[in-house]
Parts: C-alpha cells; sequence; structure tokens
C-alpha cells in the first residue's frame, strides 16, 4: 500500500467572489492531512484543468455560488476528460438548487455539497470515495 | 462619573450577595452551557451593573444624540423627522427587467434604490467577453454601455430619488453612466444624490471583485471623491463597507475595525494626493454595515462605529466640521445568516437583525428576502422583507425614541469593549504601515479566514446553533418558488451590445479611450474623461482594459 498523500485543488472557476466556503474547506482539508493546492478566485476552466494536471491532483472542488455553476462545472469535467485526465475525480459546492444535480452528475461531477454540509462530512466523502491516482 | 461613589458602594455590596446565590442556584440547576458568547465569540458575562460602565464619562463618552461624540446618533431629531430610508439592494437579468423590479418597489413604498450588478459588470468585463460566460444577469443586472444604463433608469426621477451602486473596480465608469443620463435628462450633476460603493480595500480584503493593484485602486478612489467634490456634492463618493468583511466570515470587531481602518487610509490618500482640506470632502463618506444575528452585539457595534469615527475625524485628522465626524451608514441583514434548510425561518432571522440595525441607529436598511441564500429574490419575497422594515417603522414603536439603548450597563459595557478591541487593531494596522501594507502582508485576509474557520468548527461542533443546520433538523421542507434567470438574457443583452458596437461612431470611442489613457499616464483626475467616453459608447470593458493595460492587472493571492 502507498502511503501517497491524497492531492486536492480547490478551485473557484468564473468571476464570483464568494470565496468563504472555499477557503474554509481548503483550510479543513489540510487539517485532514491532505495536500492541497487553492486557486484563489477568478480562474476560468481552462486554467483550473491546467492546474490540475501540471499539480497531479487526485481531485478538484469547484466551489460557485454565482449561478454560473451549470456552465463553469461541466467545463472543467469535459477539459480534464479531453486532456485524458477524466481519472481525476471533480466535485462541486455552492449555491446549488437541486433540480441542477443531475445535469451536473450526469456531466461528469461526482458529488456535490451546498449549505449545511459538514466540513467533516465533506472529508469522509472524499476519503471514501477517492484513492490517490497511480 | 455616571455614578456617584454611594451608588457604586451599594452595587457591589448587593453583587457579592447575588453572586452567592447564584453559586447555590448553579450547584442545582447547572447552566446549559459552560461559556456563553456572542456570535463572534466574544465572552459575555452573567450580568452587568453599574460597576461595569463606572470609568465612563457621561459628556465624553456619550452625550446627546447630533453632538459628539455621536454615540447616539447624528440625527438631533432621531427617526422622528424622516425614518432610516427603505433602500433594497436589487438588480436581476436585463436593464429592462431590473426597471420593473425598480418601479414595483417604489410603488410600494421603498425611498431609494440600491443596484446590484452581475458579475461582469462588476469586474469589468462585457457580457461577450469569453470571461463572462454563464453569468449575465445571474447575480444582478447586466450592464455594458449607457444604452443599457438609461433602460435601467427609464421613468426614474433622478432629481428625486437617491439610488446607491453596489459597484468597485469600474465605480467610475458606472458613476460616469449615471452623471451622463442625468445630463440626458436635463438634470444638473449639483442635483443627483446617491452613492457608489467605491471601495476597493475591502475588496481585496473579502469580496474580491478585483482589477488593479490595491495602489492604483486608491487612486483611481481619490479621483472620484475629487470630481464629487467639486461637481456632484450631494454624492457620496465611497460606501465604506464592512457588510463583505463579516460575510466572508469575520468577527464583528473585525468588521469594525477593517472598515473604520479602511475609510481613515481614503482620508489619508485623498488629503495627500488631491491637497484636499478634510471637511471639503469628508462629509460625503459613508459608511455600510452588516447586522448579524447577534441582537446586542450588532446595536453596541453600530454604536461603537459612530463614537470612533467621531474621535478619529476630530483628533486625527483635525477635522473642524460637525459633519465631518458623522460616520452615516447604510446597513444590510447578514447574507450568512440565513439557512438554504427551512427557509421561512429567514423571515425572523432578519427581522431579528433589521430591529437591531435600527436599535444601532442605521440611516438607510436592506433586509434580505427570505429565499436569497438561494437564488435572486422572488417579486414576493422581496415584498415580505420591505414589510419587514415598514412594520418596524410603523408598528413596532422601536422609532418612538433616540437610541433607546443608551444607558444600559450591557450594551454601553460592550459597547466600550468593541471599541477597545477595534483601537487595538487600528492600531496594529498603523504599525503595519496602513491598510494598503497590511492588505500586502494579508493580515486582515487572514484574521478573517481564522475566524471564519473556527466558527464553522463551532458549528460542526455545535457550540454555535444554526436552528434548521445543527439543530432543530427537520425533513419537512416547505418549498418556496424559484426566480430563475434564464439563459436567453445572456443571448439577447449579446446581441444588443454588438448592435451598439456597430451604430455607434468608433473613431470617438477610440478617441475617448486614448484620453482617458493619456490622463492615468498623467495622473490626472478621469472622471470627465469617463463621462466623456460612457457618452461615446464605450463599454465598460472596454474603459476597465485600459486601466489594467496602465495600472496592471491584480490576481487573488489565494490566501487561506
Amino acid at each position: 500500500m502507498s502511503d501517497k498523500k491524497l492531492r486536492i485543488m480547490v478551485a473557484k472557476p468564473g468571476l464570483d467572489g464568494h470565496d468563504r466556503g472555499a477557503r474554509v474547506l481548503a483550510r479543513c482539508f489540510r487539517d485532514a492531512g491532505f495536500e492541497v493546492i487553492y486557486t484563489g478566485c477568478h480562474q476560468t476552466p481552462e486554467q483550473i484543468a491546467a492546474s490540475a494536471i501540471q499539480e497531479d491532483v487526485d481531485v478538484v472542488g469547484l466551489s460557485c455560488l454565482s449561478g454560473a455553476h451549470r456552465y463553469l462545472f461541466p467545463a472543467v469535467a469535459k477539459l480534464l476528460q479531453e486532456k485524458q485526465a477524466g481519472d481525476i475525480t471533480v466535485i462541486g459546492g455552492g449555491i446549488i438548487p437541486e433540480q441542477d444535480f443531475q445535469p451536473l452528475y450526469d456531466s461528469g461531477i461526482k458529488a456535490l455539497f451546498t449549505p449545511g454540509a459538514t466540513l467533516d462530512s465533506i472529508v469522509d466523502w472524499v476519503r471514501t470515495n477517492i484513492k490517490p491516482r497511480a | 462619573m455616571l455614578f456617584i461613589k454611594e451608588v457604586l458602594d451599594s452595587s457591589s455590596k448587593m453583587r457579592k450577595k447575588w453572586e452567592d446565590e447564584v453559586k447555590k442556584s448553579v450547584a442545582k440547576w447547572a447552566d446549559q452551557k459552560p461559556r456563553w458568547s456572542t456570535v463572534s465569540d466574544l465572552e459575555i458575562k452573567r450580568l452587568y451593573t453599574p460597576e461595569d460602565i463606572k470609568e465612563m464619562d457621561f459628556e465624553k463618552d456619550i452625550g446627546y444624540p447630533g453632538q459628539y461624540p455621536f454615540l447616539r446618533g447624528n440625527q438631533v431629531t432621531g427617526y422622528r423627522g424622516k425614518y432610516w430610508t427603505f433602500r433594497m439592494f436589487s438588480g436581476m437579468g436585463s436593464a429592462k427587467d431590473t426597471n420593473q423590479r425598480w418601479h414595483m418597489l417604489l410603488k410600494e413604498g421603498q425611498t431609494g434604490l440600491s443596484t446590484a450588478f452581475d458579475f461582469p459588470t462588476l469586474m469589468g468585463y462585457d457580457t461577450d467577453s469569453p470571461k463572462a460566460r454563464g453569468e449575465c444577469g445571474k447575480c444582478g443586472v447586466a450592464i455594458d454601455t449607457l444604452e443599457d444604463f438609461l433602460q435601467l433608469v427609464d421613468g426614474i426621477p433622478m432629481d428625486k430619488v437617491t439610488t446607491s451602486m453596489t459597484i468597485n473596480p469600474p465605480a467610475t465608469i458606472l458613476w460616469a453612466m449615471y452623471c451622463a443620463a442625468a445630463e440626458i435628462k436635463g438634470i444638473s450633476l449639483s442635483k443627483i444624490g446617491g452613492t457608489i460603493q467605491n471601495d476597493m480595500l475591502k475588496e481585496f480584503i473579502a469580496q474580491k471583485t478585483l482589477m488593479c493593484p490595491p495602489e492604483a485602486s486608491v487612486k483611481l478612489i481619490s479621483d472620484t471623491v475629487e470630481f464629487g467634490t467639486k461637481h456632484v456634492p450631494k454624492w457620496n463618493t465611497i460606501s465604506i463597507s464592512g457588510y463583505h468583511i463579516r460575510e466572508a466570515g469575520s468577527t464583528a470587531v473585525q468588521e469594525l475595525a477593517f472598515t473604520l481602518r479602511d475609510g481613515m487610509e481614503y482620508v489619508e490618500d485623498v488629503i495627500k494626493r488631491k491637497g484636499l482640506d478634510v471637511d471639503s470632502f469628508a462629509p460625503r463618506l459613508s459608511f455600510f454595515f452588516n447586522s448579524h444575528i447577534d441582537f446586542f452585539e450588532e446595536i453596541a457595534k453600530l454604536r461603537a462605529a459612530r463614537r470612533i469615527w467621531a474621535k478619529a475625524m476630530r483628533e486625527r485628522y483635525k477635522s473642524k466640521d460637525e459633519r465631518s465626524w458623522w460616520m452615516r451608514f447604510h446597513t444590510q441583514t447578514a447574507g450568512c445568516s440565513l439557512t438554504a434548510q427551512q427557509p421561512y425561518n429567514n423571515v425572523v432571522r432578519t427581522a431579528t437583525e433589521a430591529l437591531a440595525a435600527v436599535l444601532g441607529g442605521t440611516q438607510s436598511l436592506h433586509t434580505n428576502s427570505l429565499d436569497e441564500v438561494l437564488c435572486l429574490p422572488s417579486d414576493h419575497a422581496v415584498q415580505i422583507a420591505l414589510r419587514t422594515q415598514q412594520i418596524i417603522a410603523e408598528e413596532t414603536g422601536a422609532a418612538n425614541t433616540i437610541d433607546p439603548l443608551a444607558g444600559s450597563y450591557f450594551i454601553e459595557a460592550l459597547t466600550n469593549e468593541m471599541e477597545q478591541q477595534a483601537w487595538d487593531y487600528i492600531h496594529k494596522i498603523d504599525e503595519m504601515g496602513g491598510m494598503v501594507a497590511a492588505i500586502e502582508k494579508g493580515f486582515p485576509q487572514l484574521e478573517i479566514a481564522d475566524a471564519a474557520y473556527k466558527y464553522q468548527q463551532q458549528i460542526d461542533a455545535g457550540e454555535k446553533i444554526m436552528i434548521g443546520i445543527n439543530k432543530y433538523v427537520s425533513e419537512d421542507k416547505s418549498p418556496i418558488p424559484f426566480l430563475e434567470i434564464d439563459d436567453k438574457v445572456e443571448t439577447e443583452q449579446i446581441g444588443r451590445l454588438s448592435a451598439v458596437r456597430k451604430k455607434r461612431d468608433n473613431k470617438a470611442v477610440k478617441k475617448s479611450l486614448d484620453d482617458i489613457k493619456a490622463a492615468c499616464k498623467k495622473g490626472e483626475n478621469v472622471m470627465p474623461y469617463c463621462i466623456e467616453a460612457v457618452k461615446n459608447l464605450a463599454s465598460v470593458q472596454e474603459i476597465c482594459d485600459v486601466y489594467r493595460e496602465v495600472f496592471g492587472e491584480y490576481r487573488d493571492p489565494g490566501l487561506y
């Protein structure tokens, strides 16, 4: 068994500046023992996909509270697939209405966390569902 | 001294007796939790007495409304002459959609307008920019050129209603549009009133609508202050904002301290850069605070804010005009206190927060709608939020008398404590070389990140309670109607923008953009050039691209 640490990128796509959740989670993942890369706000889907590949992460966690998740989340997932990095798991969070869940899952987003989700529940999901990529 | 010695002596004697009783009582019925604190984790005592405020001096520390140190408010008559301005923040979809919402709100008794722009507008991008994909009209109204703006203010009496615009990096441009629209309607600039948020320091600290680096951003702000002082005397050129600092997870004290220190930074820059006398512009500085869920902490914060500002203006900046000592502020209830779970509970939260703002003496108020945690507010939800203010004003009696909680042992002690802690922060930032230097070090950003993380951990541990999140969780969901912005808003807006680009005089646009560039390079005031450019139908992004080219672009360093 490898004891390789899980590498997770917390990313803020689009023009949204509501970064409280993203920053709290970045710190929480760090405290949970993951290697964390936080992109800061205002990343394009192209920038996020490129950095995820370059940083060789296992997971990308996208955060969006502006309503633009319907465009931005699938865009990141699609770019990763196109760049043969579809094995990087993409998850998301923010203000996401329930009716958007299924279309986002269909586009390749593996899990969505919305207000009220505890930090522990998010960390547990990541630990249970994601292993460091080979 | 507020109390004679006899009062303090008897208080001390009675307190000892009471403390003995408390010990006995607690032995039988233990307190429900070991530590009682505000939402910001400021520890609160079981009881406050005259002894807690025995050092206070009535004249120096409390005083009267309309008199230094303005703890009790700027207005001599309180709310009797005029309630606070009922100002609901609104904007969605196209300029036409927002204009309709504005007319509805004015008809329902709103007394001032407040504009929410969408993210591309806020960040200085046009709707057809690749960076704007998916965002058009989502979080506010999309404005690309003066044509959109004229549609936004269609039928609005700009000489009678004041309008606030939450706009930061492109504040010069949207304000230029407002000025140009007034001129087109034949209204002189001396008659229009309103506010541009125009507070970039808190963007670096918290809200993150970013464009140019801090130094250049402050320069553009000083340009607007100078232009307003000379040409638009009824305009509030900066709304120095704590709201977003708090929403980003700060404590109440951090909100107070960072906001006021931001205000001081602007005052110092205008004096230094523009050579203006402090009393020529300081009366037009305004503030914007959050009203969070902890009722008394918020009241104390707002009272402390007025006293700190009055002291800073009089003592630190040697201002002579009383109007410079006034802290005039708008308040918004706390978006981050609302829950998506059991959303109707949000009406109660907002009402409590609004009452705190009123008891703290706010001069203008936005009440959040119950659905704002999920989407832009629906007409019905906005109406309930507006009615909340009207009920507080006209039914509850909260506005009958000025600063009704003054003299409360607890409120005065808490006000003093928060003021002291705020000054400690202010002095620390002074030592760092001011707020721009502190931001470059990441100081306020990381202080807020610490507080936000700690709060989330307290919520997860059940040490702080949010009903519906970590207590009284119920599966019973009452679905609420959901306002959605159609994706076709984007297509239509791009269509309008390209039509404008075709029909306008592109030579005149280029010349006016060159003029702005030259003004930026020479350090001249950009405002007259911006007004000319927007009249020629230059777009928000075209002007912002000039700023980015001359001053450089600032990227979020991503501190956490």
